[in-house]
């Protein structure tokens, strides 16, 4: 099953489950959504259910918190990541934080999902991967899930879960393949527990959204052609984390290189690599290793995009860095 | 009803006796509670900014008493009013205020952010403008749970610029959305005055081009607010269709406390307290014998008394303890509980690295600060009694306090008495 459909099964299954499930977004029904994740909603659910909006992106986001506050569960949502800047302000200012602001008396259970990620050329408005910018925010969790498998079993537990969530999808993976559970319609994946997707014992490469599967291929080439075995962590989610098991990793491997696409600069790396050390400095071995998309608007020109975010040899040369020293 | 404004004025017709009496006391309650919150500033007892509807009585009590209980009413940054002609106890909300657990949003909202969900009061929001798109959610969601309730909107006249305007009166137009938008034009954004903010100064006919039809009030009287926010609202029940409503007011104060006020003139506020609403209403019941001569002074002492016990309500209530600062920033369940970056794992101060989970609550943060906050707004006892007499002499003891204020973008200037 690709990562689209196994969201779309989410977003049905979910739907089923419970009536006060609704969608809102820019052509998610008629159109079936930008990326057809939403494909075949309408017809089955119909128009009350999923609802395509006008192009309003703050106002789409703060009518699901008002929704929310009233006893719905809304999932909306943004076409791509970009636009979700359009949304800052009731994301930021209202989704996250009334539940804060009002002592705890109101709850806003809602999922804002949205694909980030380059490699389509679509040029420096449409290309971002942000993250880092809603990692920033406390009062919602931030999923990123990179397989089929979770991308449906976390967006169950997003949609289930009494907090706001920013549901991150990546534009590459929605053809990814992956095998689903689709017989057990109460398959979730919780939040706050990372996927180590390859044992080893001698770095921990951490990657984020898409880059799981670029530092898994990575993994296998410095298997085959330097004998070093790296432990690849994903860490799904990244409110709530789960240092732990990336603690326990670097602790075992004394090494780590973080991956991901988005800026270096204020980025998820830099986050990571801040607890690690205040967490596990005597074990570290080397200097943290990141990396990051260019810091620089993505550019249109294919071979330009190509070099400006993470691909395997790039992982591969840092994670050989660590080494440097030995 | 458009336009009628001036014709209606003074026309309406009046409720029963007893409703009558209580609009005029919860407009005198929001009158005298406003002047000892702008009191309390000055005293320091209230931080932050602290925005008065001092003038605009009649907006918030016509509007309010025109909802249905299961109505939603969602407010601004100047909510106080709001809270209170809901239902809301005066001491919680001089409460929170004051910063106390006791507040009605637990001493984590302060002035701007006013709730009371017992009462359908939704809040008060911070972002001029941002109240829009939550009020048009919450009538999405009472017509997908199939209720007959609608939402009340309110926002001032500068909220009106905001992209959220034209965004959410499309899509409640569009949708067919049980919403009413009130446009609560006091005729300022700050210190910007309308037709300086504004090309089309009626505001309400600002909603025709997204299909909202408009309608106008007079904010200085709570008989015509009511009766025109009372046909918006069952237009919206009835006809499932949202309307915007523009009160005509004025805010005899500044902006905040922090306003030097150097926009408009003195004799512009003389001429608008004229139409003072708590004046106009009673000496209108008094009129058609509703009221006897020396009521009014006696309701207002019953008001001013009332007032106090929240003040003294307040100042005893205790400050949010220290260990609840990450309480409630999520809800605990199965996903959130006790891993990394779900509630406190990050003190505000220096982290301690492997050592900072062992760490006691009460070892974590600045702690001496959190001590020094409560000392200074122990230092001095404002739960007594005062006699009323003095009321009007706090009153101007407060402008002056007001006057000497700073501006908003500097910060608050103000002097300890």
């Amino acid at each position: 099953m690709r990562y689209r459909e196994a969201l779309n099964q989410a977003l049905r299954e979910e739907m089923q489950r419970d009536e006060n499930v609704f969608l809102m977004g820019e052509d998610i029904g008629v159109f079936n959504g930008a990326f057809k994740v939403t494909a075949g909603l309408l017809e089955e659910f119909g128009e009350k259910r999923v609802r395509d909006t006008p192009i309003s992106e703050n106002t789409i986001v703060g009518m699901g918190v008002g929704a929310a506050m009233t006893g719905l569960r809304p999932v909306v949502e943004l076409m791509t990541i970009n636009f979700s800047l359009l949304a800052l302000d009731q994301i930021v200012n209202h989704m996250s934080t009334i539940h804060y602001m009002f002592g705890g008396q109101v709850r806003v259970p809602m999922v804002v999902r949205m694909p980030q990620g380059a490699g389509h050329q679509l040029g420096p408005t449409h290309s971002h991967c942000f993250e880092a910018l809603f990692l920033h925010v406390p009062g919602m969790l931030v999923a990123v899930p990179s397989t089929a498998a979770d991308a449906k079993g976390l967006l169950k537990a997003a949609i289930r879960d009494d907090n706001p969530v920013v549901f991150i999808e990546h534009e590459y993976l929605y053809g990814q393949r992956g095998d689903v559970p689709d017989d057990d319609e109460d398959f979730v994946v919780d939040f706050g527990k990372a996927a180590i997707r390859r044992e080893g014992d001698d770095v921990t490469i951490v990657g984020i959204s898409r880059m799981a599967l670029t530092a898994e291929k990575a993994a296998s080439i410095l298997a085959d052609e330097h004998e070093i075995e790296a432990e690849v962590i994903d860490p799904r989610t990244l409110r709530p984390l789960d240092l732990d098991t990336i603690l326990e990793s670097v602790r075992k491997t004394n090494r780590c290189v973080i991956v991901e696409e988005g800026w270096p600069h204020g980025g998820v790396g830099a986050n990571l690599a801040a607890l690690i050390q205040e967490q596990a400095f005597d074990h570290l071995d080397a200097p943290i290793g990141r990396v990051t998309g260019a810091d620089l608007p993505m550019p249109y020109s294919k071979p330009l995009e190509q070099i400006a975010y993470p691909h395997e040899p790039q992982i591969v040369d840092a994670v050989i860095a660590t080494f440097r020293d030995l | 009803m458009a336009d009628a404004t001036q014709e209606q004025s003074g026309q309406r017709e009046l409720p029963d006796r007893d409703a009558a009496r209580e609009w005029l006391e919860s407009m005198m309650l929001i009158r005298r509670f406003e002047e000892r919150a702008g009191e309390m500033y000055a005293k320091a007892k209230v931080g932050g900014f602290l925005h008065l509807a001092i003038g605009e009585e009649a907006t918030i009590v016509g509007a309010v008493r025109a909802l249905r209980d299961d109505d939603y009413l969602i407010s601004t940054y100047r909510s106080h009013g709001h809270a209170l002609s809901r239902g809301a106890d005066p001491d919680k909300v001089m409460a929170e205020l004051f910063g106390r657990q006791d507040g009605v949003s637990h001493g984590r909202g302060g002035s701007m952010h006013m709730f009371d969900g017992e009462h359908r009061f939704m809040g008060g929001y911070g972002i001029v403008g941002g109240n829009l798109p939550l009020a048009a959610g919450m009538a999405l969601s009472s017509d997908y749970r199939g209720t007959e309730d609608v939402t009340l909107c309110v926002f001032g006249d500068g909220a009106s610029n905001q992209g959220t305007f034209g965004e959410t009166l499309n899509l409640a137009a569009l949708w067919s959305l049980p919403v009413v938008f009130m446009v609560t034009n006091n005729q300022f954004g700050m210190g910007t005055s309308l037709e300086r903010h504004s090309a089309v100064t009626d505001l309400h006919h600002r909603g025709e081009g997204f299909g909202v039809p408009g309608l106008q009030c007079d904010g200085m009287d709570v008989l015509d607010t009511y009766a025109v926010i009372g046909e918006a609202l069952k237009k919206a029940r009835d006809e499932r269709k949202p309307v915007l409503v523009e009160a005509i007011t004025y805010r005899f104060r500044g902006h905040s406390m922090a306003d030097p006020e150097e926009y408009r003139t003195k004799e512009q506020v003389a001429e608008w307290r004229k139409k003072d609403p708590i004046q106009v209403f009673a000496k209108r019941l008094e009129d058609e014998g509703m009221l006897e001569e020396d009521e009014a002074e006696k309701l207002d002492q019953e008001v001013v008394s009332r007032i106090d016990e929240a003040v003294a309500f307040a100042d005893k209530a205790g400050f949010p303890p220290p260990e609840s600062l990450y309480d409630d920033i999520y809800v605990l369940g199965d996903q959130v509980g006790g891993g990394w970056y779900s509630v406190d794992e990050r003190s505000a101060g220096v982290h301690r690295g492997e050592h900072e989970r062992e760490l006691a609550e009460a070892e974590r943060g600045p702690q001496d600060e959190y001590k020094k906050a409560v000392d200074e707004a122990s230092r001095e006892d404002v739960g007594v009694k005062k006699p009323t007499d003095e009321a009007q002499a706090e009153d101007d003891d407060a402008e002056e306090a007001e006057a000497s204020a700073g501006d908003e973008a500097s910060g608050r200037g103000r002097s300890d008495k």
